[in-house]
């Protein structure tokens, strides 16, 4: 039921909703998130001489409630800036980011964030790592419990509560940074690369298990990665971005017509098309090559090849 | 079981014949018994004194004396620490002058503190004090320095206060390196103590031990000189049981 909504919406967009008009707080209300015109200058210290460098430029970027959307680019574009900035970690430069139409002035736990490096409390057990945001809202002990056990069963874990990280292999760790940032049940989730360090088994796995969870959820998903394949399945679109300074090079409709978490989704020609015209988006640009999307390149062909 | 025993093997194998040399070169007239007596007579001396009840008054007001300089030290030294460990700027302002009052002998302190404290108890416990503070100070600075980024990044992105990140984040992530500083400074306030002691004072362990070389009661020096060892071991190892408790995550990260 609930993939079939998702997939209705997909389709509608797909067939090509109007431009908006002028960006009034109206528009803004009815997108989740909104990036408007969005830079981001770091301050590179060299000795005594100040650098900067901008990472971002001329950002923008509409993300609609409930959507899930992939970002790609060449390593160094911005990607993990955009992150920062989208969870109010630091500001930009110029421009403005709202969420629901408010303007974002630093972190909050409407927006959840999951990062590569799992980054959970080693000194915590998983469920009282689950309970951190909960804390911070100030929630009653039972209550924290419950939920945490809840979000604890929705990625898989049931049983492992009392463990600590240490104990725990590079997939279950990243399960329980995703429980941990949806337990305080934000909005908005971000996630940096979360599947980058863990095998190719157990990412296939975690990829299904997120589409799960997020039709379960109903979140909007920024989810950033580096591989195009992961970008395509998972994506309701891929955003690629430019080298840096990084910007939206194109915004892509992914309308797999196969429900994506049936294994098949993989297999069908649609999609390969899909992975083909991202790589293809990310390899033209520049002259640059960017070492770690050469291996992702090689990939996306041998399966154009095979299908053809 | 015959792990166990075997562990206590190990463990106490270089002790046991450590004592066993030192008996025998003593018993068999290889050295002055005059100058290293029998474990068994330095072990007969040490119960006398303990049967009068003088040796624990000796052990008491030592440890008085250290416990009152370590615990101020630790008190000031933490949360100093911590602040420096978090200010950067403090840090690079204030490190030269600690690199310079830690380097400097807190023995070659000690007429200072008499000058300025007396002959008191109050000169003793402010020179424990002031040697303590170092270890458990740079361990602290250092132990909040080298909080993982990653963590403070992900509690910072659920919009935590100031307050509640120290409380809930870099207190328990610097906490064992906080501990083993602690731990170093106990070490150092003991050594510092029996040195003060023996440069005017008329009670405590390090009195105690110049006091019988003095009078040539050899067998008590050496029996206090052993009490002060067990107590040095002893504290260390309860404190490092404490470690290992409070940092069991610590010891199986990569
Ligand atoms: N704190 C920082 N100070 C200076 N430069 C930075 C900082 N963080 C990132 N950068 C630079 O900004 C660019 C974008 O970085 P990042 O957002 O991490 O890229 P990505 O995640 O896409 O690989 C890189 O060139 C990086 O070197
Ligand atoms: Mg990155």
């Amino acid at each position: 039921m609930a993939e079939a909504l998702v997939i209705g919406k997909i389709g509608i967009d797909g067939a090509g909703t109007k431009p908006l008009p002028s960006d009034t707080t109206l528009e803004r209300l009815n997108k989740n998130i909104v990036m408007e015109n969005i830079s981001r200058v770091y301050n590179i210290k060299h000795g005594r001489k100040n650098e900067r460098f901008t990472a971002i430029e001329n950002f923008n970027l509409e993300v609609r409630d409930g959507e899930f959307l992939s970002i790609v680019g060449p390593s160094g574009c911005g990607k993990s800036t955009l992150l920062d900035l989208l969870a109010g970690l630091s500001q930009p430069d110029t421009g403005s980011i709202f969420i629901d139409g408010k303007r974002v002035t630093g972190p909050a736990l409407n927006r959840g964030f999951v990062m590569q490096g799992y980054a959970l409390y080693p000194w915590r057990t998983v469920i009282k790592n689950i309970q951190f945001g909960l804390e911070l809202q100030k929630m009653k002990k039972k209550e924290r419990n419950r939920v945490a056990l809840e979000y604890l069963g929705l990625v898989g874990l049931s049983g492992f509560e009392n463990r600590y990280p240490y104990e725990l292999s590079g997939g279950m760790k990243q399960r329980v940074a995703i429980a941990r940032a949806l337990a305080y049940d934000p909005k908005v989730l971000l996630m940096d690369e979360p599947f980058a360090a863990v095998d190719a088994q157990t990412r296939e796995l975690l990829q299904e298990e997120l589409l799960r969870i997020w039709e379960k959820t109903h979140k909007t998903v920024i989810f950033i990665t580096h591989s195009i394949e992961e970008a395509v399945f998972l994506g309701q679109r891929v955003a690629v971005m430019t080298s840096s300074p990084g910007s939206i090079k194109e915004i892509i409709d992914v309308d797999l017509l196969v429900p994506r978490r049936s294994g098949d989704a993989k297999e069908s020609l649609h999609f390969n098309r899909m992975v083909h015209k991202v790589w293809n988006l990310l390899h033209n640009y520049s002259g640059k090559e960017d070492k770690s999307l050469r291996h992702e390149s090689a990939w996306g062909c041998r399966n154009i090849e095979k299908i053809g | 079981m015959t792990a166990k025993l075997k562990s206590l093997y190990t463990k106490s194998i270089a002790v046991v014949l450590f004592f066993v040399l030192w008996d025998s070169l003593a018993r068999f007239g290889l050295v002055d018994t005059f100058l290293l007596p029998t474990v068994t007579s330095m072990a007969e001396a040490a119960w006398e004194m303990m049967k009068t009840g003088e040796l624990f008054i000796h052990i008491a007001l030592s440890l008085k004396r250290t416990g009152l300089g370590f615990l101020v030290a630790i008190c000031v030294s933490v949360p100093l620490g911590i602040l420096m460990g978090w200010f950067q700027k403090l840090e690079e302002y204030l490190d030269p002058l600690l690199q310079i009052f830690r380097n400097t002998s807190v023995l070659a302190l000690f007429p200072v503190f008499i000058l300025v404290f007396g002959l008191g108890e109050v000169s003793k416990s402010a020179i424990v004090f002031w040697g303590c503070m170092w270890p458990s100070l740079l361990n602290t600075i250092s132990g909040v320095k080298g909080v993982d980024p990653l963590l403070i990044k992900s509690a910072r992105s659920m919009g935590i206060s100031v307050p509640i990140l120290f409380q809930k984040v870099i207190l328990p992530a610097a906490l064992p390196e906080i501990m083993t500083g602690i731990r170093l400074s106990a070490g150092v306030a003991v050594i510092i103590l029996v040195a003060a002691e023996m440069l005017g004072a008329t009670r405590g362990l390090g009195y105690f031990i110049f006091y019988a070389q003095q009078k040539y009661a050899i067998p008590d020096m050496y029996a206090g000189i052993v009490t002060i060892s067990i107590l040095g071991v002893l504290i260390n190892f309860l404190l490092v049981k404490l470690e290992n408790h409070i940092a069991a995550w610590k010891r199986y990260q990569v």
